[in-house]
């Protein structure tokens, strides 16, 4: 047993074994897998437990996931309806709610503001003091900051634009016509409330993942759940960058149960255009591609309908089941739209629901790639006792949702053990203590 | 992968996906730079001719240089020495997205026996012309249809298709704006 050097102990305002940054569902999992493997250890919130859910989505949102789907390591939803859709702010409660029922170290109001490695372990710097570890888990999600693209700049300044993280309902938007440009669950969702709310919406949509809500009287969340898809691992997959980048799917949770595709926003009255790919001169102008992207959304949602067909004949529940159905091919005018004068058209606001990204400013570690991203291996980053948790497609296809991250961390958790134990010291009780 | 030995589209689906693997790894090796230049002939006909480009950190040629006449057809009060310019686009999107299916066929694993596009463009003189500001120059819309013959079922025949679509260079340039700039020296 070798302590922390002295010269990083007269640096820092305590130690620990690992911090865990972020108290979310994800970093509270870890929490717990941690815990279980006698870790010492923190866990760092800048805001308030479960912080996002809170603070940074719009107030329709609901979970894609049914409430029976919420299970995290030592933790489910135990209230009576099962089959509905948790609110942000239930989400929120919920996780807060798992906080306490593991009785997590979490220190809430704590930002942290850079982590740099000295040796073997890590110097954690927040507005609260610096502490000593020798594992990080980044646990502050993939949704932290959202993706706009450069053509925003162009955008006339007769056109407010707005963000899924300051979008908070139609209400805020200023009366005339929208567009939504992004064709995920986000840009499906909001399109459909903003049209609702009596305002002419065109989405423009690139590439997208259109799913039925249900399928032969099932959630499609339990077929996926069922068929094994969503635990599909990420060294089993031929692409994994690209499956990485795969937009969330056409779904929305509601008390209705209705599927959310191009079809159903089209026949409530939303006019679908294909990618933006350029604003200039008053106009916005999309791509003529989607035709072939939404034959494309149809090809994959039948061979996914086929899979489930062909499982439930396997498990004999055929009979049981409601007769497969395939959902009509997704309409796209003959003539789609290419151009839109924003003025004429009367767009008044723009929504940008094209995606968001990790923010990993604070991190001073050698572990990006060429675009800024963080380099992993299922979330072991390169380098030692530094994981991530939460995104994409990171170890499983569930990686980023609720459920997916109790496996992830259970299985961070232990390779994380794994290098402390190849580590010839660990870090001494009494300084330990210091940081309580 | 689904490559078997036992299907061959001629495609060296191995060569393509290693490339593949090695330029995601050193991104900058994967630039290009494309090549034709134009002599003009008489009237609305010219000769255009391909021979060097430059790919993978180098220049290269091709086995022998290609030349293409374009003219205009006689009704236009022209020789009709060759393809029209706007024919010349759909030569490249139908090379394109045909070279597209059979690339992903090969990687599918999918015996092609014949692969068949036709393709129309729609446009509307009026544009080239001048009379009607409102009209553009170019194709109104783009058809192709293909008639593929494969040891596949209709929806992986589609899906082929479709992917080729996703991967086509020539599609995006149709179906996307394109900075163009034209200098005189």
């Amino acid at each position: 047993m070798t302590a922390y050097p002295a010269a990083i102990r007269a640096e820092v305002d305590g130690a620990v074994t690992a911090v865990v940054i972020g108290a979310g569902h994800a970093g509270l999992a870890m929490s717990h897998c941690l815990s279980a493997l006698a870790i010492d250890h923190l866990v760092l919130e800048r805001g308030r437990v479960a912080n996002a859910w809170h603070r940074e989505r719009w107030d329709s949102l609901r979970l894609l996931t049914p409430n029976w789907q919420s299970r995290l390591p030592g933790f489910a939803y135990r209230g009576t309806d099962p089959d509905g859709f948790m609110t942000a702010a239930e989400t929120g409660a919920f996780i807060a709610a798992y906080a306490r029922a593991i009785a997590a170290p979490v220190h809430t109001g704590v930002e942290v503001t850079s982590v740099q490695r000295r040796g073997d372990s890590y110097l954690v710097n927040t507005n609260q003091g610096r502490w000593a570890c020798r594992g990080v888990i980044i646990a502050t999600g993939a949704f932290a900051a959202p993706l706009v693209p450069a053509v925003s700049a162009a955008l006339p300044a007769t056109v407010n634009q707005y963000t899924a993280h300051g979008y908070r309902n139609p209400g805020h938007l200023p009366e005339g016509g929208v567009l939504v440009v992004g064709g995920s669950a986000t840009g499906v969702q909001l399109a459909d409330e903003i049209c609702a709310s009596g305002r002419p919406v065109v989405l423009a949509t690139g590439e997208h993942v259109r799913l039925p809500r249900s399928y032969r009287g099932l959630d499609i969340q339990w077929w996926l759940d069922a068929l094994g898809v969503l635990d599909q691992r990420h060294d089993e997959i031929d692409d994994l960058h690209r499956a990485q980048r795969v937009a969330s799917p056409q779904l929305v949770g509601s008390d209705t149960g209705h599927t959310l595709d191009l079809n159903a926003l089209q026949a409530k009255g939303v006019r679908i255009a294909g990618r933006l790919m350029g604003i200039g001169g008053g106009r916005a102008q999309f791509s003529g591609a989607l035709a072939n992207l939404c034959a494309l959304a149809d090809l994959k949602q039948n061979r996914l309908l086929d899979r489930i067909d062909a499982w439930a004949k396997t498990r004999g529940l055929d009979q049981d089941l409601p007769t497969p159905t395939r959902p009509p091919s997704t309409r796209v005018d003959s003539r789609p739209l290419l151009t839109l004068d924003l003025e004429a058209a009367g767009i008044r606001s723009l929504v940008w629901a094209t995606g968001f990204r990790p923010d990993h400013s604070w991190l001073q570690v050698p572990v990006f790639d060429a675009k800024g991203r963080l380099r992993h291996q299922g979330g072991v980053a390169a380098a030692p006792g530094l994981y991530v948790l939460g995104l994409p497609f990171m170890r499983r296809r569930k990686s980023s949702f609720i459920h997916g991250a109790g496996d992830d961390a259970r299985e961070l958790a232990a390779h994380f053990k794994g290098y402390l134990d190849s580590l010839s010291g660990a870090i001494p009780a009494a300084a330990v203590a210091a940081t309580a | 992968m689904e490559t078997t030995a036992t299907v061959n589209n001629g495609v060296d689906v191995v060569a393509l996906l290693a490339a593949r693997q090695a330029l995601s790894e050193a991104p900058e090796a994967a630039k290009c730079l494309w090549r034709a230049s134009c002599d003009w002939v008489k009237g609305t006909h010219s000769n255009s001719r391909v021979e060097s480009f430059y790919a993978l950190g180098t220049e290269h040629h091709h086995k022998k240089a290609f030349t293409f006449a374009t003219d205009h057809p006689e009704l236009f009060s022209a020789e009709d020495r060759g393809a029209t310019p706007v024919e010349m686009v759909l030569v490249g999107l139908a090379g394109c997205l045909t070279a597209g299916i059979a690339s992903v066929a090969q990687n599918r694993g999918i015996q092609l026996h014949s692969v068949t596009a036709t393709l129309e463009a729609t446009m509307d003189l009026q544009g080239i012309l001048g009379v009607d500001s409102e009209v553009r120059n170019g194709f109104e819309e783009v058809r192709v249809t293909f008639v593929v013959d494969a040891d596949a079922g209709r929806d992986d025949i589609l899906a082929l298709v479709a992917q080729s679509q996703k991967r086509s260079a020539v599609f995006d340039i149709i179906t996307n704006p394109t900075s163009v700039q034209v200098a005189v020296k």
